[in-house]
């Protein structure tokens, strides 16, 4: 693999071929937020929040820092007023679902996004995809994905698959940034095993009850 | 039927199917595209079959189900060879006559001919009505003269021979130099020339390449593509073909909208009929290139048009984008170099390797050259599809061949490019058609939908309108598209609905530069378009939804109201007979009177108010004046009283 030589914010920053510039800053210590990158698992660039500033052959473009794979004598800047401007509004954006998520008021407060800019839609989950994307590339179990698409995709257990495979594992819990992937497990947990959660009565016998 | 196995068999079976074709023969061709099949064309085939047999014409005059013939707004389509007389919106009930006047009398039937609105001369021949005469139709032409489930009709007009060029007497740098000296630029959407999309496949490294027809045309309103692999299939095999000749490809796919069944039917009946003559297959023509194609039918994803997310649907995952750093045409299917065209533009590379790239640069404009098929729908007298040399005004194409609004309403705007374009207001009519012209305008090309509006259309609902499509049709992978639409949409519903406040159309804007400037894919970078460009050309609109509670197109039902003018009423009892809500008060010499609490606002009253009356009335922007009293309504009538 040969070396490869980038400025990031000034600083010259020497990288390996295929490395990402995610990658290449982390390693010298230059932070870049993101929500759906984790080092176990194959970028995403869902979130957009890794966005960063590159002068691509004279021109200055937005690209992914978790996906753009670094070059000869590119110049990266993490932060400029179009980065954090991109930033404050993706927050925002996602601040709408998940307005009590710790990790992005985190970020809120670096840059000044404002948690009730949008009115708030609490769906709770970010699509940032740790979940699915743990138990698939890791896991291999595919006990979860994403249902439908557009404005309507979340996330949900497949529940013969769940059954079967997540009572002794729990692993994705902690890497969810909200508590959305909780509340989806729980829901299954509840259609899949009545008794185990709060024992509700049949449906038979609930419909006796009621006569 | 034996495998051809050089170009010389191929010409030789063309000149026997020619020889036992008289071109002088009687031959109806019906079209029988999907816009025809939905206005009965198969009964009239049924008819036209069963009336040859009944007058004793068989084998004497020959039938053919062809493809889509464009002027779908008067299909179906009959056109009779040799003479070219062309009868449109035909019935059932028209062929005994069209069959016992025209094919054994020679007569015409004048009432089936088309009629030229302006000089009401009827006109027989098919080129010579306007529509048709003002167009080049280089790529669609054959449309009309093929069964798209016959080879030998294909071969009869000459098909296969710019493969059988390709792979005899050209190598494989020759044919990407021909169609890189064309100029082609991509068809489908942001018109990335071709032959550089070939070349960079061509010199990627890796033994296995792949080279895809993209037909999972997903604009609303736009059936070019459709149209074109139903009716004309062989025509997009063989572009493929020599595609994959050029960049070095032996596998090819085909993805298709499962919504497109004639399409999918018939290009698999052509694969299977071009594999059995030799056109597919292992040394194909005897060249020693190998070249297989496989449908793959798409399940109904708009988002699946866009390269990489074609490719990972293609690959059986759910048809979601990645990210194009390293073009897919490097790295694509399966990770392997894929070389990714629309139908129509495959279907522009027979042609260029027959005729030549000198041939096909003389067409069109400096930077965008050959033909463009543009599906005309919307607010136009003719619906259809309309292939024109690219640099054609706008004008020409909405006016010559379009002829014009309906209704004698007046042009407001043409929305082209699909939801990714924008629209294009009346003063930039003369406008060019071209890949760059449209982009500078603020629209862009994409597959060639072109939806004209009149001055009825509120563009501030027809931005939310795309806005509501693509809500859906995101695939919802990157915040900056899935969220920064939703709340774009929900701003713009609140504006059309009277509920927009100062501040909106700034929120947009910046909603519109984050997804333009940070989505993963190109829909999401250009889902703002259909916002930025009405509010580019028609922002006056906006301001007076938000500002003034009034919607200028008189278009949002929740900023206008119906009201009946109480001085112009004459209580002839239409309106209130025709509501169908009961909301209209009032009675035989009593003036009518809407209750607004129960309208609807569905129009009706200002449809059926006689003209010579005109006293129902749209209004916006401003109160509904109070209902005059009771006992003002009576209407005297003085003449009857005499």
């Amino acid at each position: 693999m040969s070396e490869i030589l980038l400025q990031i914010d000034g600083r010259e920053v020497k990288a390996r071929e295929g490395m990402t510039i995610l990658e290449a800053a982390h390693n010298v210590g230059i932070s870049i937020p993101a929500l759906c990158c984790h080092e176990k698992l194959e970028p995403y660039g869902a979130c957009r929040m890794c966005t960063v500033e590159a002068e691509i052959s004279g021109w200055t473009k937005l690209v992914a820092a978790c996906l753009y794979p670094v070059e000869q004598n590119l110049v990266v800047r993490t932060r400029s007023e179009k980065v954090d401007k991109t930033r404050k509004m993706i927050l925002e954006l996602l601040l709408a679902h998940a307005p009590d998520s710790v990790k992005l008021q985190d970020l809120a407060k670096e840059y000044g996004a404002d948690k009730d800019r949008f009115e708030k839609e609490a769906s709770f989950c970010i699509h940032c995809g740790l979940c699915v994307r743990y138990c698939a590339e890791v896991k291999k179990k595919n006990a979860l994905g994403f249902v439908d698409r557009g404005t309507r995709r979340e996330i949900s257990f497949i529940p013969e698959i769940a059954a079967r495979e997540c009572w002794n594992c729990k692993e994705c819990f902690p890497l969810c940034p909200t508590s959305a992937l909780q509340a989806s497990f729980v829901l299954t947990e509840a259609l899949i095993s009545p008794s185990s959660s709060c024992e509700p009565e049949s449906e038979e016998q609930a419909t006796i009850n009621t006569k | 039927m034996a495998r051809i196995s050089s170009p010389a068999e191929l010409e030789e079976l063309r000149k026997a199917i020619l020889s036992k074709r008289d071109p002088n023969k009687r031959c109806i061709t019906l079209c029988s595209g999907s816009a025809c099949h939905a206005s009965s064309s198969e009964e009239v085939a049924v008819s036209i079959e069963e009336e040859i047999k009944k007058q004793g014409l068989s084998g004497e005059v020959d039938f053919r189900k062809t493809g889509c013939h464009g002027f779908c707004e008067r299909g179906p389509i009959i056109v009779i060879h040799p003479e070219e007389i062309c009868y449109l919106q035909i019935e059932p009930k028209d062929v005994p006559e069209i069959v016992s006047q025209t094919i054994k009398e020679n007569k015409v039937i004048e009432r089936l001919l088309y009629t030229d609105p302006s000089t009401n001369e009827k006109i027989i021949h098919e080129s010579e009505i306007p529509f048709y005469k003002n167009q080049q139709r280089l790529v669609f032409g054959s449309n009309g003269n093929v069964d798209p489930k016959s080879i030998d009709d294909y071969l009869a007009l000459g098909g296969y021979s710019a493969l059988a060029k390709a792979l005899s007497r050209m190598t494989c740098e020759q044919v990407l130099d021909e169609v890189k000296k064309s100029k082609l630029r991509g068809r489908g959407g942001g018109g990335f020339p071709a032959g550089r999309k070939w070349e960079e496949s061509r010199n990627a490294p890796g033994e296995i390449k792949y080279v895809i027809v993209n037909a999972d045309e997903g604009d609303p309103g736009a059936y070019m593509d459709r149209s074109l692999l139903e009716g004309n299939p062989h025509s997009i095999l063989e572009g493929l073909t020599i595609g994959a000749y050029a960049v070095g490809s032996h596998e090819g796919y085909i993805y298709v909208r499962q919504e497109y069944p004639l399409a999918v039917e018939n290009v698999t009946i052509a694969i299977r009929k071009a594999v059995e003559y030799g056109f597919l297959g292992k040394n194909i023509l005897g060249s020693g290139f190998d070249f297989n194609i496989k449908v793959h039918q798409g399940a109904g994803a708009f988002v699946c048009g866009e390269s990489s997310a074609l490719m990972t649907a293609l690959e059986g995952r759910a048809g979601e984008p990645r990210p194009k750093y390293i073009h897919t045409a490097v790295k694509g299917l399966w990770d392997r170099p894929s070389v990714l065209n629309n139908v129509e533009t495959w279907a522009n590379v027979p042609l260029i390797i027959n005729k030549g790239a000198d041939w096909f640069t003389q067409i069109g404009t400096e930077r965008s050259k050959g033909t463009k098929i543009f599906s005309l729908v919307g607010k136009i007298n003719h619906t259809g599809l309309v292939e024109v040399p690219m640099g054609m005004p706008l004008k020409d194409i909405i006016y010559k061949i379009g002829g014009g609004i309906p209704g004698g309403r007046r042009f407001k705007a043409v929305q082209t490019g699909g939801p990714s374009g924008g629209c294009i207001p009346e003063e930039l009519l003369d406008l060019e058609v071209g890949f760059d012209e449209l982009t500078k305008a603020g629209s862009m090309m994409g597959s060639g939908g072109m939806i004209v509006m009149d001055e009825d259309t509120c563009m501030v609902d027809v931005s939310r309108y795309f806005l509501d499509f693509l809500t859906d049709e995101s695939c919802g992978k990157c915040a900056p598209c899935r969220e920064g639409i939703r709340q774009m949409l929900k701003i713009l519903t609140n504006i059309t609905k009277g509920k927009g406040k100062e501040g909106d159309i700034e929120l947009l804007d910046e909603l519109s530069e984050v997804a333009r400037d940070a989505s993963l894919c190109a829909l999401g970078k250009s889902a703002p378009n259909p916002f930025l460009s009405t509010l580019r050309y028609f922002r006056d609109e906006y301001e007076a939804h938000i500002r003034e509670k009034r919607c200028p197109a008189f278009s949002c039902k929740e900023l206008i109201a119906y009201y009946i003018d109480p001085d112009k009423c004459k209580a002839c009892m239409m309106c209130l007979r025709e509501c169908p809500s009961e909301a209209i008060e009032g009675g035989k010499n009593q003036i009518h009177v809407i209750d607004q609490d129960k309208c609807t606002k569905c129009g009706t009253c200002f449809e059926v108010c006689p003209p010579r009356f005109g006293a129902a009335k749209k209004i916006s922007g401003e109160p509904v004046p109070s209902p005059i009293p009771v006992e003002a309504r009576i209407i005297v009538r003085k003449s009857k009283e005499k």
